[in-house]
C-alpha cells in the first residue's frame, strides 16, 4: 500500500456509516451514466423473459408483470464512479418471483442480464435470489424515468449499480459465469461496493 | 488543468481510456476519481486533464495542492469500450471537457499519420472555457459555442445540420460530455438515422 498523499486531509468527521469505502453521498441528484444512446421503449412493447438453464422458460408482458405480487426496495444504491445515493425507493417485482415460475435447473449458478439495447451484465444466482434483486418500474412511487432505465430496469442494490441493467429484457440462467459488457471491459465480475470490487483483480 | 505524470511500469493506453487517481490521508481515509487521458500512447508522460470543481474533494487537491515532484497513486489505463483503435473512421462529438479523450485520439492520429480518420465537433459555453482550443482549431474541429458567437455562427446549441458534413462512410460515433449533452448529441445522431449500435457514449457524472 502506498503511503499518504502529501497535503491531503480529506473530508473529516461526519462520514455516514452507510457509505462504502471510496464513495461519497451525491444527495438529491441521480447521475446518469450509460454507454449508449437512451432507447425509447413503449411499455406495451416491453417484455421480460427468463430463459437458459431453466425448466420452464417464461416471458411476461408489461401487464402480466404488473399482475405479479408487488415488491419494493427501500435503501441505498452505489455507483462505481464513486457516488452513493441514500434512501431510494423502487417498486416492481422480486426476481425471486420470476425465478419461481421459470425454475432454474440444479446446475444453474449464474445469470446474464440483457437489456433491449444489447447491454449485458453477469451476476451469480446467489446475488439475485433471497430478496436481493428486483425488476422495477417505479421510483419514488412514479414511473421509472427513461434515462434511469425506464420503463423497466434490473435492481441489485447490494452491488455496484452497473449490475442493475437498465431497459432489462432478459435474464438468462447459466451453468458457468461469463463476463458481461463492462466485465469484458475491465470491470469486476461481482462488484461488491463494501469490498471495493471495482475493476478486474480487485 | 493538465497533470503530466511519469508513470512507472506503465501499460500503454488506448486513446479514450482513463486513469483513476487515489488520494490517501494520514489516517488511511481515501478518495478517488477518474480522469480521462489527453496524451497519446506514444507520449513518454501520461497527461490527465482535471477540471477544478469548487466543492470537489479530489479535483481541488490536484489543482491547488499538488506540486511538480509530488507522488500520486494512480491506476490505469481503464476502460475498453470508449476507445479508438487508430484504424476506424470516427466522428467525435464533445461537450466541454468531454473533449479530453478526443484530444488523446487526435494526438494519436497525428502520431500515426492518420488524422484524416477523425472528424470532430465540440460544443462549449464559451471559447475561454474550452481546453485544448489551439489543437482543436488546428485539427479543423467544428467548434460550437452556446453562449457567444464564433465567427459568423451565432451562439446556440449543436444542430443535426452541423453534423451532416462531418459524416463519412464507416464511421463510429463517439459522444462525450455531461449527461444532458451526451443525451442530446446522441439523440441528434439517432435522429439522423445513425444506428444506435454505432454510437459510443461516455457521460460524465459529477466527480470531484
Amino acid at each position: 500500500m502506498p503511503g499518504p498523499t502529501r497535503g491531503f486531509l480529506g473530508r473529516r468527521g461526519d462520514r455516514d456509516p452507510r457509505l462504502p469505502p471510496g464513495q461519497y453521498d451525491v444527495g438529491g441528484d441521480w447521475p446518469v451514466l450509460t454507454a449508449e444512446p437512451t432507447p425509447r421503449i413503449a411499455p406495451e412493447t416491453w417484455s421480460i423473459t427468463v430463459d437458459g438453464a431453466v425448466e420452464s422458460p417464461t416471458s411476461w408482458t408489461w401487464d402480466e408483470a404488473h399482475r405479479l405480487p408487488p415488491s419494493e426496495y427501500r435503501g441505498d444504491i452505489h455507483c462505481v464512479t464513486t457516488w452513493s445515493k441514500f434512501d431510494t425507493r423502487f417498486g416492481g417485482v422480486s426476481v425471486d418471483t420470476l425465478l419461481e415460475a421459470a425454475r432454474p435447473t440444479a446446475d444453474a449458478h449464474f445469470v446474464m442480464a440483457t437489456s433491449r439495447t444489447g447491454y449485458t451484465t453477469n451476476l451469480s444466482l446467489e446475488d439475485v435470489t433471497g430478496g436481493k434483486a428486483w425488476v422495477v418500474w417505479e421510483f419514488d412511487g412514479k414511473p421509472l424515468p427513461v434515462e434511469h432505465g425506464g420503463p423497466v430496469r434490473l435492481l441489485v442494490p447490494h452491488l455496484y449499480f452497473w449490475k442493475s441493467a437498465k431497459w432489462i429484457s432478459r435474464l438468462t440462467l447459466m451453468n458457468r459465469d461469463q463476463p458481461g459488457f463492462w466485465e469484458q471491459n475491465g470491470y469486476h465480475d461481482r462488484g461488491d461496493p463494501w469490498r471495493q470490487q471495482r475493476y478486474q483483480g480487485d | 488543468m493538465q497533470l503530466r505524470l511519469d508513470v512507472h511500469d506503465r501499460i500503454d493506453h488506448m486513446p479514450g481510456q482513463h486513469y483513476v487517481v487515489r488520494l490517501t490521508a494520514e489516517d488511511g481515509y481515501t478518495a478517488q476519481r477518474s480522469y480521462s487521458v489527453a496524451s497519446a500512447p506514444g507520449d513518454p508522460l501520461v497527461e490527465l486533464f482535471v477540471e477544478r470543481l469548487d466543492d470537489g474533494e479530489v479535483s481541488t487537491h490536484l489543482t491547488d495542492v499538488v506540486e511538480p515532484g509530488d507522488e500520486l497513486e494512480v491506476r490505469g489505463p481503464i476502460g475498453g469500450w470508449f476507445v479508438w483503435d487508430g484504424e476506424t473512421p470516427a466522428l467525435l462529438i464533445a461537450g466541454g471537457v468531454g473533449v479530453v479523450p478526443f484530444v488523446a485520439m487526435l494526438r494519436h492520429a497525428r502520431a500515426i499519420g492518420r488524422a484524416d480518420l477523425l472528424r470532430i465537433a465540440v460544443s462549449s459555453r464559451t471559447m475561454a472555457e474550452l481546453p485544448y482550443t489551439g489543437e482543436l482549431l488546428d485539427a479543423g474541429a467544428l467548434i460550437v459555442l452556446t453562449r457567444e458567437a464564433h465567427g459568423i455562427r451565432p451562439a446556440g446549441r449543436l444542430t443535426a445540420a452541423e453534423l451532416v458534413p462531418l459524416w463519412e462512410p464507416g464511421q463510429i460515433a463517439y459522444v462525450c460530455g455531461s449527461a444532458s449533452f451526451a443525451e442530446a448529441a446522441s439523440q441528434l445522431l439517432v435522429g439522423l438515422g445513425w444506428p444506435p449500435s454505432g454510437i459510443r457514449v461516455e457521460r460524465f457524472g459529477p466527480s470531484g
